[in-house]
């Protein structure tokens, strides 16, 4: 095999890590969810790497990626709806200015 | 393993899958004209149901695992039970309180019975897919429910703080499943906690990271310090009786799980883990109780309160201790769960009923209410005083329990902390019956509080009092649920 197994792994953490840093950094509530797509996806690649070269005869870790990514196409569509409604009443989703309940 | 004996063994979930939907039909043929009254009470019936099936299974003792990923044992049992009381108290005291606030309430009412069927998928997950996907199923849907009131502002803001928060620490916790499939190629609990078994250098460093990252997720439905950010504001933004869910079933299932991956997958890490959970149980204390004494709102501080809660529930994992004996730990966590569940709920919904009479929860709100209602005052009385873990209440029932683990481990710091942290409690718990007795307010009019709630209210408190009072058969259920956990791991 060309590519250690490693490689893939230090790919899946630099995602995840970047992913993380646009969660922290962002007020853009959209850019927050693209920043968890992204961290979702590292994870994805972490499963079909370890599967490669872990275990190849279980496809275990193809399943687990399938259902990841069905589960946050399910996340992503309730948090737009909410992002959306958001934006209706408040014209921003910026969530520095979604500040009433405050403590 | 033949069909009937998995539909029997499935009961409790099943009949929860069929009412959502069955809830879900009858809205839609009363074409929402009677404000959700039908589908509320059929959610009832298919929530007692799932009761009976639950305490049926709880009784019969049985341990199997169907499809090799969901367990049918007394602990899941046990937090089934919980889960569905905790909805249908919150069913009940729905019935008055959305009424006028929602077109949807068919809806409202359908997602509150798969919210309980996700707690049950969870709590009876051995396989980390399966714990996963039930996470996730009861994260999204309670996304759904602490913003279903899309025109009251801080209902839509709850919810999309609670989503934020949801969806990093969901990931996070991914991350950490991803490790342990790496780590020994399985997803399964019980396999993957043989194969962790010789763990040593960095092995043993990739499962501690693993834990934490695993508890990213738990502790986020837990509420567990540092991972507790969204749950002031959720709690205080979300429909009362949806607080009342996310602050005591859905907590309930984050530490469910947390004790079963923990146990079962980390059996040799069992230092690490207990080391981090309780410094975690140190800092979720104080910081919910430091905060909690700043409040102006009763909701609020109630908010912040079971932050603390939480603090003092962990300690029953953070002392664990799997030779057995009285005091396991992870009984203690059982027994302050249950009785949690009533004196939160029942909290909760006091401050439902006065702030759907005075349209907010300010302390001012609550002053003199010993005059106005003097029977919710009572009850009030009694759940501050099962929070502050005074007895003969339910709550000092669980303190005693979590308490004399955290003594018998000889964790004599913790033990300290955790008593000033309760006498600190006490103080603002106290504050509360101080206002309503003997503090006089304006307005002297009487409160009125609709049936349903008050029948919730009362079942709360009376429960709260017997686990408190005839505490034997509780104590024995609870020890009877961990016992499988602790020596077969499952």
């Amino acid at each position: 095999m060309a590519i250690p197994l490693s490689w893939y792994l230090i790919v899946a953490a630099a995602l995840f890590c970047i992913g993380f840093y646009g969660v922290l950094a962002r007020r853009n509530a959209v850019a927050i969810l693209m920043g968890v797509e992204l961290m979702l996806n590292a994870v994805n690649i972490n499963f079909l790497a370890f599967w490669r070269y872990v275990r190849p005869e279980e496809p275990l870790g193809q399943v687990f990626a399938i259902f990841v990514l069905a589960v946050a196409a399910a996340e992503a569509a309730v948090g737009l709806a909410l992002i959306i409604s958001i934006y209706r009443t408040r014209k921003t989703i910026n969530i520095d200015n979604i500040d009433l309940l405050r403590g | 393993m033949n069909a009937s004996e998995i539909i029997r063994w499935l009961s409790p979930e099943l009949i929860l899958l069929i009412t959502g939907f069955v809830v879900l039909g009858a809205d839609l043929v009363m074409r929402r004209r009677d404000e959700g009254r039908t589908a509320a009470v059929i959610a009832l019936i298919g929530l007692v149901l799932a009761l009976i099936m639950a305490l049926l299974l709880a009784m019969n003792n049985p341990a199997t695992i169907v499809a090799s990923t969901f367990a049918v044992d007394p602990y899941s049992s046990f937090f089934k039970v919980l889960a569905i009381i905790a909805v249908s108290l919150v069913v009940l005291s729905s019935m008055d309180f959305m009424k006028g606030k929602s077109r949807y309430l068919g809806e409202y009412y359908a997602l509150l019975v798969f919210v309980t069927l996700a707690v049950s998928i969870a709590v009876s997950a051995t396989n980390l897919l399966l714990v996963y996907l039930g996470i996730e199923f009861l994260s999204i849907t309670s996304y759904i429910l602490t913003g279903f009131l899309r025109n009251d502002r801080r209902s839509e803001e709850a919810a999309i703080k609670y989503f934020l928060y949801g969806a990093s620490a969901g990931a996070v916790m991914l991350y950490g499943i991803s490790l342990v499939y790496g780590a020994t190629g399985s997803t399964d609990l019980v396999a993957v906690g043989e194969l962790m078994k010789a763990a040593t250098g960095p092995e043993h460093l990739l499962g501690v990271a693993a834990i934490v990252l695993l508890l990213g997720g738990f502790g986020f439905k837990a509420s567990l310090v540092p991972f507790h950010q969204w749950a002031p504001d959720t709690y205080d933004g979300a429909p009362t009786p949806v607080t009342a869910f996310l602050a005591t079933a859905s907590k309930a299932a984050g530490f469910a799980v947390a004790g079963r991956v923990f146990i079962t997958a980390f059996p040799q890490f069992t230092p690490d883990w207990m080391a981090i959970l309780g410094s975690l149980a140190i800092l979720t204390m104080t910081v919910g109780n430091l905060t909690a004494l700043k409040q102006h709102s009763v909701k609020r501080m109630l908010a912040y309160s079971s932050i603390a809660q939480a603090g003092y529930i962990v300690l029953g994992l953070a002392a664990y201790n799997p030779t057995g004996g009285t005091f396991t730990g992870l009984n203690g966590m059982l027994i302050y769960l249950f009785a949690y569940l009533f004196t939160n709920i029942g909290a909760f919904f006091v401050v439902l009923a006065v702030e759907r009479y005075a349209g907010s929860s300010e302390f001012s709100t609550f002053k003199g209410l010993g005059k106005r209602a003097p029977g919710l005052a009572l009850l009030m009385t009694v759940f501050m005083l099962s929070l502050a873990g005074i007895p003969p209440t339910g709550g000092f029932l669980g303190k005693f329990y979590v308490f004399a683990a955290v003594v018998e481990k000889h964790f004599l710091v913790l033990a300290a902390i955790a008593a000033v942290n309760a006498i600190v409690a006490a103080f603002y718990y106290m504050n509360v019956i101080r206002l309503m007795f003997f503090q006089d307010s304006e307005d002297e009019t009487p409160l009125q509080v609709s049936s349903g709630l008050n029948l919730s209210l009362v079942v709360s408190a009376v429960m709260v009092l017997a686990i408190g009072i005839l505490a034997q058969p509780f104590i024995a259920w609870a020890v009877e649920s961990v016992q499988m956990v602790n020596t077969r791991g499952f």
